[in-house]
């Protein structure tokens, strides 16, 4: 296991509502990625997933919500201490992200190899034609097959996929430590998502890149992740390897998601799904987030909210929930 | 790109030519007779019947049309029944007065109208922002004519800073600017505001901050960049506005522009200098629309490229 990149301790957020009105959308949120792991953060939208990224990046300014407890380190380095210009030179130099909707994400007036350049010209080189060439080759890098056409174009004249190809090269561009892929692929057709699923695999390979991996696809974080942290209500509920969350979970979240996918040759005709949904921040019920909608749900679960505990002493599989031992794999 | 703007330019001729038609075809539904009007009530049938030959009236329609329309590509816009001229010596000295006092008002209510709006956005909530909104719903709230007197008492009778009337000197054109300017600053600020709140939103301007861009970069190269689109779109049409809506300003400072040459030629039904002054604010009009088009172009990738 290599060194820790990134060590969320606690994290608190929330979103103002009205006038001094304060509701949370992620609480005591701890995880660490280590470096060169692919970690998956899954669970239904609304669940607190993107706030999570968005308060990793600092990024929330553009919304009404703040960080209100805790800490994030980055390589040891406390990011919500840093001044604005610090979190600047970290923000897509050493921790850079890409985002759900790669057409939407890149600027509709501006060359692809302007924006681009940009990123390069901020933390890499204050040469322009190097940057440009740096620009060239990470296009290159990434699958890119006619490299100068698509640098001279502009984002309305490149597809889905090929726009989220050059997001990414764009946010590999400064050889970050830590990516978080904002569910990258969601907005793709199957077989690009596949390609770029594959694309951003390989980088990570040559790279060492620690990517922290959000979606809602569970397919996606098999193929892909080394663990899993499945998130619901703005807490973290399971943590576990990839294989021990798929064949040994222990909470009734992550087994109501993975009754959801569908199997070939299971006979079941009726598709399962978790009934109700993820809780208003401003309603949240007392104990167990989970407990209205839980089939094993007791009263303790109703009144108390259990811990995130490791699940029979296993330190790598975490699990909040006081009926573990009902749930069965 | 160049054969977009020569595309643009080929399809304003058209255009010209209806309205060319329209306002020749709705100058003669005018009730009143010229030929009638220049002779004189006492006089006999004869004489206004050879007034009107004299003046081509008797012909049909279409043909006095054609005449018109040669007359124009030959540079002769007709004679003024009023100033005993030729139309275009009527029109062109008043050109100067109209024009400057247009790029006048037009540059100063730009700045400060895209200036007021990016502020306002950016800083939305907060005082700053209630504070341009104010300056901006006033300025479209002031009837012009009011402010306009209300400067000319205060800043030239009160304080003796500007000139009352008149075009004498520079100063002369600052508070007809000002009068000008008001409610198109107002306007710009209001939209440039709403135009920049929609774009600080979208998902390119988180890319933006994520790549680790600073925030003034942020919100010009990428917010604005993008807004400029519709801001341009916007100013072009209050310049249009503006020239034709330069009557009520040059009345109120007794500037002898294009605007009161159109009042006072509809008060004595000198028609053939109405008809050269609608045709040129029309022209202008298509002109201004024109360079919008192509600056729209040179801003927006999409339709350059399309």
């Amino acid at each position: 296991m290599g060194e820790k990149v990134l060590e969320v301790e606690h994290l608190r957020t929330e979103f103002k509502q009205e006038k001094k009105k304060y509701v949370t959308a992620i609480n005591d949120v701890s995880f660490t990625l280590n470096e060169g792991e692919i970690v998956g953060l899954v669970g239904e939208s609304g669940c607190g997933k993107s706030v999570t990224s968005l308060s990793i990046m600092r990024l929330l300014g553009d919304t009404s919500g703040r960080v209100t407890q805790g800490k994030i380190l980055f390589k040891g380095q406390d990011v919500l201490s840093l001044s604005n210009k610090q979190m600047r030179n970290l923000r897509g130099g050493r921790m850079s992200m890409i985002f759900q909707d790669p057409m939407s994400s890149l600027n509709p007036v501006t060359r692809i190899e302007t924006q681009m350049m940009e990123t390069l010209l901020l933390h890499r080189t204050k040469d322009k034609a190097q940057a440009r060439r740096m620009a060239a080759e990470m296009l290159k890098k990434v699958g890119i097959p006619d490299v100068e056409t698509t640098l001279r174009s502009y984002p309305h004249q490149l597809s889905g996929g090929m726009c989220q190809r050059v997001m990414i090269a764009m946010s590999m561009s400064c050889d970050p430590q830590l990516l978080i892929a904002d569910e990258p692929t969601t907005a793709l057709d199957v077989t690009i998502q596949a390609q770029i699923l594959e694309l951003m695999k390989k980088l990570q390979r040559e790279e060492k890149t620690t990517i922290l991996l959000i979606t809602h696809d569970l397919g996606v974080v098999a193929q892909m992740c080394s663990r899993v942290l499945v998130m619901y209500a703005g807490r973290i509920v399971e943590e576990a390897p990839v294989h021990e969350l798929f064949y040994n979970h222990r909470h009734p979240y992550t087994q109501g998601l993975i009754d959801c996918i569908p199997k070939i040759g299971s006979g079941v005709r009726r598709l399962p799904s978790i009934r109700g949904s993820v809780p208003d921040l401003a309603l949240m019920p007392a104990g167990c987030k989970f407990a209205p909608r839980c089939p094993f749900a007791s009263d303790e679960c109703r009144k108390n909210e259990p811990e995130l505990l490791p699940y029979e002493g296993d330190p790598t599989h975490l699990v909040r929930c006081f009926r573990t031992k009902e749930v069965l794999s | 790109m160049g054969k977009y703007v020569v595309k643009r330019i080929l399809s304003a001729i058209p255009l010209m030519l209806v309205i060319s038609f329209l306002i020749f075809m709705f100058i003669h539904l005018i009730p009143g007779d010229p030929a009638r009007l220049i002779a004189g009530m006492d006089a006999t049938k004869q004489e206004v019947e050879t007034i009107r030959r004299q003046l081509g009236l008797d012909k049909p329609l279409m043909a006095q049309y054609f005449i018109y329309m040669k007359g124009i590509f030959h540079g002769d816009l007709g004679y003024s029944i009023k100033n005993n001229a030729p139309v275009a010596s009527v029109i062109l000295p008043r050109f100067k007065p109209t024009i400057i006092l247009t790029i006048c008002s037009m540059i100063w209510a730009t700045i400060l109208g895209v200036f007021l709006g990016i502020i306002a956005a950016v800083r939305r909530g907060k005082p700053l922002d209630y504070l341009a909104m104010i300056i901006a719903i006033s300025g479209i709230s002031v009837p012009g004519f009011w402010l306009g007197l209300m400067l000319i008492q205060f800043f030239s009778v009160n304080l003796g800073w500007f000139p009352t009337a008149g075009l004498t000197m520079a100063k002369s054109y600052v508070l007809p600017s000002i009068t000008m300017g008001c409610g198109i600053m107002a306007i710009l600020a209001r939209f440039t505001r709403s135009s920049m709140l929609e774009n600080l939103r979208k998902d390119y301007v988180r890319t933006a901050r994520a790549k680790g861009m600073s925030e003034p970069k942020v919100i010009l190269k990428y917010a604005f960049r993008n807004s400029l689109i519709e801001v341009v779109t916007v100013a072009g049409l209050q310049i249009g506005g503006l020239l034709t809506g330069s009557v009520m300003t040059e009345t109120v400072f007794s500037i002898p522009g294009l605007g009161r040459l159109l009042v006072d030629s509809i008060n004595f039904r000198d028609y053939k200098v109405v008809q050269a002054l609608l045709m040129f604010f029309s022209l202008e009009y298509i002109i201004i629309n024109l360079i919008v088009d192509i600056v729209y172009g040179f801003l927006n990738p999409k339709v350059r490229y399309q």
